[in-house]
């Protein structure tokens, strides 16, 4: 009699260890698995429900400032580091991972305007509104010594910010004129203006160290409106960076064409008021008078998302940490808030399949991203009432503008009203 | 008193002139001839134009003494003025475009790595890779001291033996060894050696299969090369040089001692130890014993003997002849088994499968033989050749097949002594040859090669020429019948077409080739020639039909209409749509009917109409169409507005056709449908970051550009000021100039 059985050889159902993953066969014959893009698409829309769900940017409120915070800085060694300035001249210094201020320094008299870290880590530099610049080490003084600055230099004008050279020790100030300081020395290298008008902020180019830019007036690059309130470089992209506009807009400019901003990204509904690169250079948040910060994408004209608290005042300063993981901001009411660059990220440690189900998601998410439904839950962010309704308020201006520019087109002699296009419509003059 | 006068009333008149600021110029003066000409009165009234330098000197022409200065007039009056200096924006202004220019075209430079760095799949921030920091194993040690005895102890003995303790950790050799090679060179020197390692492991493993080879014929062959290869090089070496030949055969002499001293015929071997444990009981164990002392007194005593008369040497070959006989025998039998086989198995049932394993190995055999026929006297060389081969075949033949069993045992046959023997008298009859002239050597070659050779021969020339035979046959067989007509028949066409040799050639596979593409051609004309002659015939009958029924314009003139409208079924073609949409649109009848149910079923067979129309369930009729009443226009109702709120209605930015949306949209990402590798290589995201590492700005020299930090302090340090003020006195100087 022959008797058929079936032998399975065991080595292709056994694992070698424990730790192994199970070995699952798999068939994966199209036939076999059905309705592949109406399963992907259910699976799409979940991810992005789940991501609106775990969306919980808010990290931690550091608290201590007697006044509102007026500029931050990171330490470039450090990433659990950071300093922030106050109005009333305090300058405090967090440690981020334990939520608590180290260091407190009754730095200047009025504002502290502006914070900067040398390359090295060793010692900051503060401008304030007793017109003095001055030099304290990063780390605290001795026990019984006091706390003094290593050097202080005063000045003839009040300066408005500060900002150190990424390579050498030079460090540069801004107020009615721009001034390249040697570390060394008590008297600027030299000085620059261009014009008449104070100029606000200052800022070296991270990869082309020796280019300077100021929102006001420089040396090599002409800027367009002088409302511009700060500008940042693109930390990956040498002749790229981002201006923020009193206008409520941000523009991307590259600077060896002036004429047209590369990006005009609009969403905030006040003046911008600060602006700082992901180290990726990818991204880039916004600190804005509408009590919000925002981020977006360079290559995107409106932002990817939106943070606000009940109780974070008009948001004046903003950093992206180094690791590009979390975002710092400073506003009006005193306190430093702490916000995860990606809101629905899980912190800590990733096991490798929950990696895997989170590269899956985002991938999935890219691929429905022009499905109404998906688009709509993925875009869907509760505003403060104020910031909605001016955003409601805004668009129905905008609409009124654009259908008055319509008609006026309509009603005109063909060719007499240029079209002019968004980008160059925010441009004033290409001063040579 | 006049003159003063005059002059006075002059100045005043001037003075008066040049209050009018607008009238600067002088008028005309018109006044009567005087003696008095006033020297500082001199006007260039009338013709309009400027008093030029030149003119006061034409009065001095002829004077040489003022020729310089008319020389350094002239150099005056060639030089153009200075422009007036550009105000200082200006100035600044045009610093700044240069500048401007100059470092937007040192930024371009980042071009390629900002295009790469957008257009990259995947990033990895940070984007430099981190160095582990270990730190190297001195560092750790400088820092510890030996406090325990046995530690001390310890780094006594290394101190003894001058064993570095700290910083670096390598002996004064290690370190000049480390010095004294480069990478290079070390890396040249360890390829070497493993190539000399290869070339020995390779060596040996040679060796060791030889070495396993239990053929005593196949050793002996080796032998015989071995020493006749000795022989030849000593050949040469007499010819060459007389003194280190004469040493090399003392040496050759030496060792044939020495072969005789240790050979099996005393009483050291395992048949020749058996026999004395058994001589005491047997006498013809002892007698063998004794005869076998007897032959290797004989031996040694015709060592003894200095080989140098012509009796010793006959004798000697007698030995020899006497020795080699078994051993030819051997070979005889083997040389009849050998090749044999595979005529025993022909004999047998299975030719067929036996030819055919054999031939491949047999066919290069009979060239090798025909060489050797041709060249098996002169060379000896060729002779071993065929001795190996033929060792080599017999070996794979008994592997192979069972009846080598039978020629097992003939091997068997073979005793050490007889292998001994041989090797004995193979030296001995190479060292005769060396004292005999090249003739009676030659003859004993031959004598030895040629008996195995013969009677391998005949085999061999009888496996050729079945094969010779085969293969003419089989040509003939297959293609010839069919090709070979056709071939003559094209010969007899193309009488142009140089004729071949003969007609073994034209069998040749080369031609073959030729013959169907030239049957092709021939097709292909026919089919032409098919085409040319019907079409003529055709229009031949088309036309008068269409004559008959109308006149020539008037054809044309239907032609031309129904050429402009050819297309123009409008219309109709969308009353046709319209139809064919309606019908599409309305709902469908099920039918139920299940043939064979109740009634015989089959081929051919339809259930009957009964059965179908009771089965067959109607479909309710539709909600009447919207473009019922609309002749013109077809709604599609098909349109599900459920579904349109999850349609895309707007092709997407990048995308320029909706094939390439949908089709993104339609390969599945997911581990479902992939496989684990497709998968992973699907969901990769384009930034990765990595949490508690600092991501740096990019640097120049991450990317493999020159930082240009060089020129950072100089660009910022050049004051603008102190350029102006430069620029300033470079005017200065131009214009004092």
């Amino acid at each position: 009699m022959k008797v058929k059985m079936l032998s399975r050889n065991p080595d292709n159902y056994v694992r070698e260890t424990k730790l192994d993953l199970q070995r699952v066969p798999r068939n994966y014959d199209p036939t076999l698995h059905p309705f592949e893009v109406p399963r992907e698409y259910v699976r799409a829309l979940n991810a992005t429900k789940l991501e609106r769900v775990f969306t919980k940017p808010f990290l931690a409120s550091l608290d201590g400032h007697r006044d509102g915070v007026n500029c931050l800085a990171k330490h470039p060694k450090n990433l659990a580091t950071i300093l922030s300035g106050a109005c009333d001249g305090e300058v405090r210094i967090w440690n981020l991972t334990q939520r608590n201020c180290i260091r407190t320094i009754q730095a200047h008299e009025g504002f502290v305007r502006g914070i900067c870290t040398r390359f090295c880590g060793t010692s900051f530099f503060t401008v304030g509104d007793d017109k003095t610049v001055k030099q304290w080490k990063m780390d605290g003084p001795g026990y019984g010594e006091e706390e003094e600055p290593l050097h202080t230099i005063l000045g003839k004008t009040v300066y408005t910010g500060i900002d150190h050279h990424w390579k050498e020790a030079v460090f540069a100030t801004c107020g009615q004129q721009v001034d390249i300081w040697d570390e060394q020395r008590t008297n600027p290298i030299c000085s620059m203006t261009w014009g008449f008008d104070s100029i606000s902020s200052v800022k070296f180019n991270p990869v082309e160290t020796f280019l300077l830019g100021s929102c006001a007036s420089d040396r090599n690059i002409v800027l367009y409106d002088m409302r511009t309130n700060t500008i940042c470089w693109n930390p990956m992209e040498a002749f790229i960076f981002t201006a923020a506009n009193e206008d409520y807009n941000l523009y991307t400019f590259d600077m060896r064409a002036l004429d047209t901003p590369v990006m005009v990204h609009m969403d905030h509904v006040s003046a911008v008021l600060d602006v700082d690169y992901s180290p990726t250079g990818k991204e880039f948040v916004s600190a804005s008078f509408d009590k919000s910060i925002r981020i977006f994408p360079v290559d995107k004209s409106r932002s990817r998302e939106v943070y606000h608290t009940k109780r974070m005042q008009h948001v004046i300063c903003v950093k992206w940490t180094s690791d590009s993981k979390y975002i710092m901001c400073g506003s009006d009411e005193m306190n430093i808030r702490l916000w995860k660059a990606n809101a629905s990220e899980k912190l800590g440690v990733l096991t490798s399949r929950e990696k895997a189900a989170k590269d899956y998601n985002q991938k999935l998410k890219e691929k429905f991203q022009h499905y109404p439904h998906i688009k709509r839950i993925a875009r869907h962010r509760h505003l403060p009432k104020s910031i909605y309704s001016q955003i409601q308020e805004q668009r129905i201006m905008k609409e009124a503008r654009r259908r008055k520019e319509v008609n006026r087109i309509k009603h005109s002699k063909p060719g007499s009203v240029p079209i002019v296009s968004e980008k160059k419509k925010h441009i004033v003059a290409v001063v040579k | 008193g006049d003159n003063d006068g005059e002059r006075e009333h002059q100045k005043l008149l001037e003075a008066i002139s040049s209050l009018d600021g607008k009238n600067r110029r002088k008028l005309a003066e018109r006044s009567e001839a005087s003696l008095k000409v006033s020297e500082f009165n001199v006007s260039s009234e009338g013709s309009g134009e400027k008093l030029v330098l030149a003119d006061l000197l034409e009065p001095v022409k002829t004077s040489s003494s003022l020729a310089t200065v008319k020389k350094q007039l002239n150099r005056v009056k060639s030089k153009k003025t200075v422009e007036l200096p550009l105000n200082k924006e200006e100035i600044e202004r045009i610093h700044r475009e240069v500048a401007f220019n100059k470092t937007a075209k040192v930024l371009s430079k980042w071009d390629p790595v900002v295009l790469k760095n957008r257009q990259a799949e995947q990033l990895v921030f940070p984007l430099e890779k981190e160095e582990p920091a270990i730190a190297p194993i001195e560092h750790v040690l400088s820092g510890w001291k030996a406090r325990t005895p046995l530690e001390q102890e310890i780094f006594n003995l290394l101190h003894k033996n001058k064993q570095p303790v700290a910083d670096p950790l390598l002996t004064p050799v290690e370190k000049a060894s480390l010095q004294a090679m480069s990478l290079e060179e070390a890396k040249m020197r360890r390829a070497e050696l493993q190539r000399a390692r290869a070339l020995q492991s390779y060596y040996e493993a040679k060796a060791r299969r030889e070495k396993k080879i239990k053929s005593k014929k196949y050793h002996k062959v080796v032998k015989k090369g071995k020493a006749k290869k000795a022989l030849k090089e000593f050949e040469q070496l007499r010819k060459v040089n007389p003194a280190a030949a004469l040493e090399e055969l003392e040496k050759i002499e030496k060792a044939r001692m020495m072969e005789r001293m240790s050979l099996k015929h005393q009483n050291s071997g395992k048949w020749a130890k058996s026999k004395a444990i058994m001589a005491k009981y047997d006498l013809e164990a002892r007698q063998a014993m004794q005869e076998q002392l007897a032959k290797n007194k004989e031996l040694t005593q015709k060592l003894q003997v200095a080989s140098e008369s012509e009796e010793e040497e006959g004798g000697t070959e007698e030995k020899v002849e006497e020795l080699l006989v078994p051993d030819v025998v051997n070979e005889v039998q083997m040389n009849a088994d050998g090749p044999n086989p595979w005529m025993l198995r022909s004999c047998t049932s299975d030719t067929k499968e036996a030819a055919t394993q054999e031939d491949p190995e047999q066919l290069p055999e009979p060239e090798a033989h025909e060489v050797s026929e041709s060249e098996g006297e002169d060379r000896p060389v060729a002779e071993e050749e065929i001795l190996l081969r033929e060792f080599e075949e017999r070996r794979s033949l008994r592997k192979r097949s069972e009846l080598s069993q039978d020629a097992e045992p003939a091997g068997s046959q073979e005793t050490k002594d007889s292998s001994s023997q041989e090797v004995l008298s193979e030296l001995r009859v190479l060292s005769q040859k060396l004292k005999e002239n090249d003739q009676s050597r030659k003859q004993k070659a031959s004598s030895e090669g040629t008996i195995p050779q013969v009677q391998r021969e005949e085999p061999a020339t009888e496996e050729e020429e079945p094969l010779l035979l085969q293969r003419p046959e089989r040509v003939q067989t297959l293609e010839e019948l069919e090709e070979l007509g056709k071939e003559e028949c094209f010969q007899n066409k193309e009488l142009s077409r140089p004729v071949l040799e003969g007609q073994q050639s034209e069998r040749t596979p080369n031609n073959r080739p030729d013959a169907p593409k030239k049957k092709k051609k021939e097709q292909m004309i026919d089919l032409q020639n098919l085409l040319t002659t019907q079409s003529p015939s055709v229009k031949s009958l088309a036309v008068p039909t269409i004559e008959e029924l109308e006149d020539e314009e008037e054809r044309n003139q239907r032609q031309m209409i129904k050429e402009a409208f050819a297309g123009d079924d409008v219309i109709r073609d969308f009353l046709k749509e319209k139809r064919e949409a309606v019908e599409a649109s309305k709902p469908k009848d099920v039918d139920l009917t299940l043939p064979g149910w109740g009634e015989w079923g089959g081929v051919g067979l339809k259930p009957s109409a009964k059965k179908r129309r009771r089965f067959l369930i109607k479909a309710p009729e539709g909600p009447p169409r919207k473009d019922k009443n609309l002749p013109n226009v077809i709604i599609n109702e098909k349109r599900n507005i459920h579904t349109a709120a999850h349609q895309v209605r707007v092709l997407p930015y990048p995308f320029t056709h909706h094939w390439q949306f949908e089709r993104t949209i339609q390969t599945p990402i997911g581990s479902t449908w992939n496989t684990q590798r497709a998968f992973q290589k699907l969901t990769t995201p384009k930034v990765v970051t990595k949490p508690g590492h600092i991501i740096n700005p990019i640097k120049a020299e991450d990317v493999g550009y020159r930082s240009s930090s060089r020129s950072d302090l100089s660009v910022i340090q050049r004051n603008p000021k102190r350029i102006t003020t430069r620029h300033k006195k470079q005017l200065k100087k131009s214009s004092v100039d």
